[in-house]
Order: structure tokens, then C-alpha cells, then sequence
């Protein structure tokens, strides 16, 4: 065969390869949200978003208490959790050889590789198990403790990808090097730590081992993060053990509002991201 | 048919020959006074870590003029350069050992304000590196660091800049628009301007047209050319042409060692060592 032929042959087959492996890639997406969408949205009304549950045996109610409760409890572990992750994906990626930063990028590698479960319990021996209730705070912090090593590494990779004359273009304008790092690196990758963040605060979002420990949960409206609380995968987690067809059907619908909140806050984040800093940030 | 025939030949851009700068004759030779020197460099040495870089380096660099630096890869021109507004420090392991006095004040003093040095020296790179931002950002941003000028000034300060840097005609009716915009021959006059936004005394210029093609460089050769009325300015090129074109004065560096220091008239056309005759005429680097 002739030589260009085969080698077209062979770069058809590679690109055909990877669309494949795409296509097995997003499988999984769509057949969740399509799941998500044809169990759920049935259930789905105003009602559902504005009500606390229903006492059992009775139809209707909402999951109300559970939005407020995922909506404090990751806003609060954004607030312990970002700072924290974005400052220290700065030092390392500016240090990059200091013996801190060494340290501080091995443990965060660990700790994204730590089962949530076990933040949970380690936030339960820190908070719960002293204050002797559980409370919201303790979910909060469990959260952030999950997110701080993911924001830090993203942080840390995306700093990493500024091109080393940007930086001295700074410095030789006589930038001193806090300036440069904040003005210049931090906004240039800006968009790329939103994401980062974002990312994180949809992974914390979705999870319910390390509340099951600390927040633990309850079917009524509060907004004290000092007790327990609803949050929606605890609720999911819920109906979705419970014996009651109704509970089940009550499942899916929360899924989908996890899903829809999580792309609402991913959403307007990114256009406030653009709004405040421009098209170049 | 005899293909190879018909490849295009890349015209180079019209150079006068070397070795007779053409523009030489256009800047009356100023008197050669201490006051006239910008930069004084006194058995100047660098290291980093345990390697020598610059070895005992010494000489003037005359004021409201262009001086080139020229030498062989790896010479240690462009280390010098950074040595002067001390951008090598963000390289662990640099030593330096001698002087090097800006106006009469080492750069190299523990009281030495960083800030206010790159301030007074400013610095265009190989590779243009605007900031990813809008034009005037681009320009306004040392002015506004150092506060030269109150707010109200600067769309004046960054119009004068970009008139210097000739390139305010391109682009007044886009300042707002992104600076990566531009093509490289913009960019690189758009950090020129950048670099004048801080009103320095001294302009440093790392082989400023490596990055460009011919037509962008001829046009920052000519700024170049116009600056030197105000600024002083450093020029390392790999370039003789550029050199014999632009500057007033020429260093011949060779493995970190200065061979040669003159006027350029005298450097390109009788120079003294036999080393820097090699190189100018091709003979090696």
C-alpha cells in the first residue's frame, strides 16, 4: 500500500479512537442527567423549592431547608476554604523550591486522595465530638478541609502556566515581587483560579459522607450554622434510603435541584468573574 | 521541472553596508565628560552559583546615546544587561562583585531602592511581553505603580508614550482593546512605550528585534534612533548590521570578558583586537 495512504489510515483510526473514548467519557453525564431529568422533574414545582418536607405519610413539601442549609454550608467553607487554597497555591507555585512548599504540595496531594469519609469523622473528633452536638460549623469545615488541597493545586498548576516574561516584564517596570505576583500572575491567571474554585465548590457540593458526621442533617427550615442542618445530598441521601415510593421519587427530584444549584452558582460566579475584571482578566 | 528553482528567496531588508553606519554622521560626537556618562561600570564580575559569567568589566556608557553590546551566544551580554536594573537577582545563586553606578549611585548598595531603580531604568525584552490588557492599561501601568502622574494626566502621559514609541497613529482608536491584539512589531513598540510610560533615564534593550521580521524592525531600528535624544540607551544585538546602524558606541564581549569598547565608527571599521575583527567580519559566533 502506498505509504501516505497508511498513514492516513492510521491517523483516521487514531482521531476515530479518541472521539470514541470521548463519546465513552460523556456517556456516563448524559445518561445520569437524562435519568435526573425523567425521574425528577415530575416532581418538580415551586412548592418543592419554597416548602420544608411534609411529615411522613403525607404528600407534597419541598426541600427548601436543605438549599439554605448546602448554600450556608459551602458558602461558609468557601469563606475558611478559598483563602486558604488560593494563598497557598500561591506561595508554592512562587516558591516553588522551598522546603514549605515541598511539604505543603506532598500533604495536599495526599489529602485529595484521602476519602471524604475520613474528613468527616476527623472533622466529628475536632468539632462535633468537643461542642457535643453537631452543628453546621462542623460541616463547613469539613468542606473546606476538602477543598483546600484542590484549590491549591489548581491554583499552584494554573500559576505555573505564566510565561516566566510576564513576570519580569512586572519586575523591570519596578514592580516589587508581592505586586507582581498579585497584580500581574494572580490576574493574569484569574479565570483559571474561578475555575479551580469552582470545580471544588461543585465536588463539596455533592458531598454527603463528611456531613453525615457533622451536619447530620434535619428536616427543618434553620439558619443557625451552630445546629444541625439539612443539606441537599444528605437529603437525597435520605429519601433515597427511605421504604416509600414517594421518598424515592422525592430522591430524584433533589438531585436535580443539587445539579441546578450547582450550575447557577458555577454560572453566575464566572459572570461576575467578568463583569468586575474585564475581558482580559 | 526544477522545483527547487522557484523557492523564494527572503529579500533581506536594505541594510547599508557594513562597516560605515550611515547614521553616524547625523549625531555630532558629544564631548566626553563624567557628567555625560550615564552608567559606569567598574570592574564589574558576576557569577551564578560557582560558574563565571562577566569577568572584571569595565567601562562608560555615554548619556543621551545608544550603546551596543555585542558578542557571541552565551557571552554574557544579556547578563550584564540584567545586572544593571539587578532582574538577575531573581536568579538564586548570583554573585556580584565590582560596581555598576546609574547617575552616580551603585546599583548594587544595600540601600539601593529596587523600585525606584527599574523606575529610573526600564527594560524591553527579546520576546514582546505585553500584559495581557488593554493598551492604555499596558502603558499606564509603571506611571500609576510609581504614581509619576496624577490620574488625570495619564490618557496624556500614555498618548505621549505611544507618539514616542510610533505607534500611537495604530492604535488611538483602540486603546481599550487587548494589547496581545497587536502583531509583535506592536507589541514590541507597545512595551517600548511601556517601558517610557515610567520615564526612565535609561531604556535596557535585549535584543528588542530577534522576534520581529525586517519591517518591524526597521521601524523600531528608527525609534531607537529617535529615543536616544532623551534616553539612554543599552542595546544588546546579535545583529552587527543593527549595531553599525544604531549605536554610537559598541561592546565587543567574549566569554565574559569585555575585548573591546569604542565608538562604533572605530569598533566596525578598525577595531583594535584581532578577536573582535573575527567576529565583526564572521570569521566565528
Amino acid at each position: 500500500m502506498n505509504r501516505r495512504v497508511l498513514r492516513r489510515w492510521i491517523s483516521n483510526f487514531m482521531v476515530g479512537t479518541m472521539i470514541f473514548a470521548v463519546l465513552i467519557a460523556v456517556l456516563p453525564l448524559v445518561l445520569i442527567l437524562a435519568t435526573l431529568l425523567v425521574k425528577g422533574v415530575s416532581s418538580l414545582n415551586l412548592a418543592f423549592f419554597l416548602k420544608t418536607p411534609a411529615p411522613a405519610g403525607e404528600s407534597g413539601g419541598g426541600v427548601a431547608h436543605a438549599i439554605i442549609g448546602t448554600l450556608m454550608m459551602v458558602g461558609a467553607a468557601c469563606l475558611i476554604g478559598l483563602p486558604i487554597g488560593i494563598g497557598a497555591g500561591i506561595f508554592s507555585a512562587e516558591y516553588p523550591s522551598s522546603r514549605l512548599a515541598t511539604i505543603t504540595r506532598f500533604i495536599s496531594d495526599v489529602m485529595n486522595g484521602t476519602p471524604s469519609i475520613v474528613v468527616g469523622v476527623f472533622a466529628w473528633t475536632l468539632i462535633v465530638a468537643r461542642q457535643k452536638h453537631f452543628s453546621g460549623y462542623a460541616g463547613s469545615a469539613a468542606l473546606a478541609m476538602l477543598m483546600i488541597p484542590m484549590v491549591m493545586r489548581t491554583t499552584e498548576e494554573m500559576i505555573k502556566l505564566v510565561p516566566h516574561s510576564l513576570r519580569e516584564a512586572a519586575l523591570a517596570l519596578g514592580y516589587p515581587r508581592w505586586r507582581t505576583s498579585l497584580a500581574v500572575v494572580v490576574r493574569t491567571t484569574l479565570p483559571g483560579i474561578v475555575t479551580g474554585s469552582l470545580l471544588a465548590v461543585a465536588r463539596v457540593s455533592g458531598e454527603t459522607a463528611p456531613l453525615l458526621f457533622t451536619a447530620l442533617g434535619s428536616q427543618f427550615m434553620g439558619t443557625n450554622l451552630n445546629q444541625p442542618m439539612g443539606a441537599l445530598p444528605l437529603t437525597v441521601y435520605t429519601y433515597a434510603n427511605g421504604p416509600y415510593e414517594d421518598w424515592h421519587r422525592l430522591a430524584w427530584a433533589t438531585a436535580l435541584v443539587l445539579i441546578l444549584v450547582v450550575f447557577v452558582l458555577s454560572l453566575s460566579a464566572r459572570i461576575a468573574t467578568r463583569r468586575i475584571f474585564g475581558r482580559y482578566g | 521541472m526544477t522545483s527547487t528553482l522557484e523557492i523564494p528567496v527572503m529579500t533581506p531588508p536594505p541594510t547599508p553596508p557594513i562597516p560605515v553606519p550611515s547614521r553616524l554622521g547625523q549625531s555630532p560626537v558629544k564631548p566626553r565628560t563624567e557628567a555625560n556618562y550615564a552608567i559606569v561600570v567598574k570592574d564589574f564580575s558576576f557569577h551564578f552559583g560557582a560558574r563565571q559569567i562577566l569577568d572584571g568589566l569595565s567601562f562608560e556608557v555615554p548619556r543621551r546615546a545608544v550603546t551596543a553590546i555585542i558578542g557571541p551566544s552565551g557571552c554574557g551580554k544579556s547578563t550584564f544587561l540584567r545586572s544593571i536594573n539587578r532582574l538577575n537577582d531573581l536568579t538564586p545563586g548570583s554573585v556580584y562583585a565590582g560596581e555598576v553606578l546609574v547617575d552616580g549611585t551603585s546599583v548594587f548598595a544595600p540601600a539601593t531602592d529596587l523600585v525606584a531603580l527599574r523606575q529610573r531604568v526600564g527594560m524591553v525584552f527579546q520576546r514582546p511581553n505585553p500584559f495581557p490588557k488593554s493598551i492604555f492599561d499596558n502603558v499606564a501601568y509603571g506611571p500609576v505603580l510609581n504614581a509619576l502622574v496624577p490620574k488625570r494626566d495619564l490618557p496624556d502621559l500614555v498618548e505621549r508614550c505611544l507618539r514616542a514609541a510610533a505607534l500611537w497613529d495604530e492604535v488611538k482608536d483602540r486603546l481599550e482593546d487587548s494589547a496581545l491584539g497587536l502583531s509583535g512589531g506592536q507589541q514590541q513598540r507597545l512595551c517600548i512605550a511601556r517601558a517610557l510610560g515610567n520615564q526612565p533615564e535609561v531604556l535596557l534593550m535585549d535584543e528588542p528585534c530577534s522576534a520581529l521580521d525586517p519591517i518591524a524592525t526597521q521601524k523600531v531600528e528608527e525609534l531607537i534612533f529617535e529615543l536616544k535624544q532623551n534616553y539612554t540607551i543599552v542595546i544588546v544585538t546579535h545583529n552587527m548590521q543593527q549595531a553599525a546602524r544604531v549605536s554610537d558606541c559598541t561592546g565587543f564581549f567574549d566569554r565574559g570578558i569585555l575585548m573591546e569598547f569604542g565608538d562604533t565608527q572605530q569598533i566596525f571599521t578598525a577595531p583594535k583586537q584581532e578577536r573582535t575583527e573575527a567576529y565583526i567580519t564572521g570569521r566565528f559566533g
